[in-house]
């Protein structure tokens, strides 16, 4: 691919439908052409870049619930897919109740571009690097979505297929994502690992989210996911299992440390080797377990 | 390629612009209102000269369309001095020696001008990290953060 230093966009039809049933008729009509437009922060770049070609970007931004961020504490925090990460960020009740939720989306880019920036379009992006979605799928989130046959949930546990390839159709609108309300006690670490303190995309992101659990022998329940070492988001199951599974020491971490080393499949990049990424996945999960595991037991 | 009619505030002037789809809002308003205050960094989210407000919050103007902002109230740095008042902050970056080449000196007044919008008395760290996307490639990072502190002392003591 050669390299445009200056690139514009090139050409296409913005269009913007008034209904979410109109822009899923587009959408499907224009199957390989179209594709829904939310901030826009990995659409224009892929564009630019001459690897996406589409001929219609259809802006969904405006359409009904889209923009809303809600938190009712019986069923749960539901956000429309515009709205932006500064929103998520700022929203008291994901400061209160879903703050790993707050610290992944912070670890994002720049302020500027989190201005843009959702977290539907993090998910729908399906990057392997997303920052966000370790905690999605850690806090259980579901997308509602909108195709041509009508309104269905999708579990992010099943969503993602591979870089970039997600269990959505042609036609399908991600209306919102919504969230369980949080067990009692609950704590949760995003370790991101970057070129930089800020702003980079990750070498290596590690999310753990604990509750307390008097229903299994450790007395906690303990999940990991992983970013930028595997084709997909990485939810480490074993490591669930072993925290679980007798007392928690040092050693227990260590081992369940290990096991996500074990459990993950990175590549070389320009940002890092893969066996150095295999390193940090042992080190930084020990750090995040570490750090939840202190908070539960305060 | 489809064109649409935009209405947006800029700087407080209304304009009535003409934009094909692929249009940013950055060349919209480089091209079509001369307000080449605005900088072409990366045209990639990441080197934030091109940043601008919308509605009072800072964006990459890269990254987004012009006909995306239909309606919307737009700030350049052109619009920061009133009156023939540099605006503080403009004010402070003169004083602390915070411009070098100035190719990213107007990212930086608006990203800084926003964050003391939102937090009047930002800390060291808060500065940084509301200027993480603006990149100064002479390095002087030093004296813009020096000049955002000096910026905040300045309207500590007005406001």
């Amino acid at each position: 691919m050669s390299i445009n230093p200056h690139p514009t966009l090139p050409e296409f039809d913005y269009i913007k439908p008034k209904t979410i049933d109109e822009a899923c008729k587009f959408l499907t009509e224009h199957k390989g052409e179209a594709r829904p437009l939310l901030g826009g922060t990995d659409i224009f770049v892929r564009m630019r870049d001459g690897v996406w070609k589409d001929k219609y970007l259809v802006d969904v931004k405006h359409l009904d619930g889209m923009n809303d961020i809600k938190f009712d504490p019986a069923t749960g925090l539901i956000i429309g897919s515009a709205v932006n990460m500064n929103r998520v960020i700022a929203f008291q009740a994901v400061k209160e109740n879903y703050q790993v939720l707050a610290e992944a989306a912070y670890s994002c880019a720049s302020y500027q571009l989190r201005t843009r920036a959702t977290i539907v379009g993090n998910i729908c992006n399906a990057s392997p690097a997303g920052d966000t979605i370790g905690a999605c799928l850690l806090l259980g989130g579901i997308l509602n979505v909108q195709g041509v046959n009508g309104a269905r949930r999708e579990p992010l546990s099943s969503f993602f297929l591979g870089p970039g390839e997600t269990g959505l159709k042609p036609g399908d609108i991600v209306s919102s994502i919504q969230f369980p309300v949080p067990p009692r006690g609950m704590q949760g670490k995003y370790i991101k690992h970057g070129r930089n303190n800020l702003s980079d995309l990750s070498i290596v992101g590690v999310t753990v989210v604990g509750t307390p659990d008097s229903g299994v022998l450790s007395g906690y329940r303990i999940r990991l996911a992983l970013a930028s070492v595997a084709p997909v988001p990485l939810v480490v199951d074993q490591v669930e299992s072993i925290l679980s599974g007798k007392a928690i020491n040092e050693e227990i971490i260590a081992e369940a440390a290990s096991v996500a080393m074990a459990a993950c499949n990175p590549i070389d990049d320009v940002r890092g080797s893969a066996r150095y990424r295999k390193l940090m996945v042992k080190n930084l999960s020990f750090k995040a377990i570490t750090a939840v595991w202190d908070e539960l037991r305060k | 390629m489809a064109f649409h009619k935009i209405n947006v505030s800029v700087n407080g002037v209304m304009e009535e612009v003409v934009v094909p789809s692929n249009m940013t809002l950055m060349r919209m308003l480089r091209e079509s209102l001369a307000l080449t205050g605005t900088k072409n960094g990366c045209s990639a989210g990441e080197c934030g000269a091109c940043t601008v407000l919308i509605n009072g919050e800072p964006v990459n103007s890269c990254m987004l369309l012009a006909v995306e902002c239909d309606g919307a109230e737009i700030t350049t740095v052109e619009g920061l001095a009133h009156d023939k008042q540099l605006d503080p902050i403009q004010e402070a970056i003169i004083q602390e020696g915070g411009v070098q080449c100035g190719f990213c000196t107007p990212g930086i007044l608006i990203s800084a001008r926003a964050l003391l919008d939102r937090n009047p008395d930002p800390s060291e760290d808060d500065i940084r990290e509301a200027l993480v996307g603006n990149l100064c490639r002479c390095t002087g990072y030093v004296r813009i953060v020096e000049s955002v502190k000096a910026a905040a002392r300045m309207l500590a003591v007005t406001s």
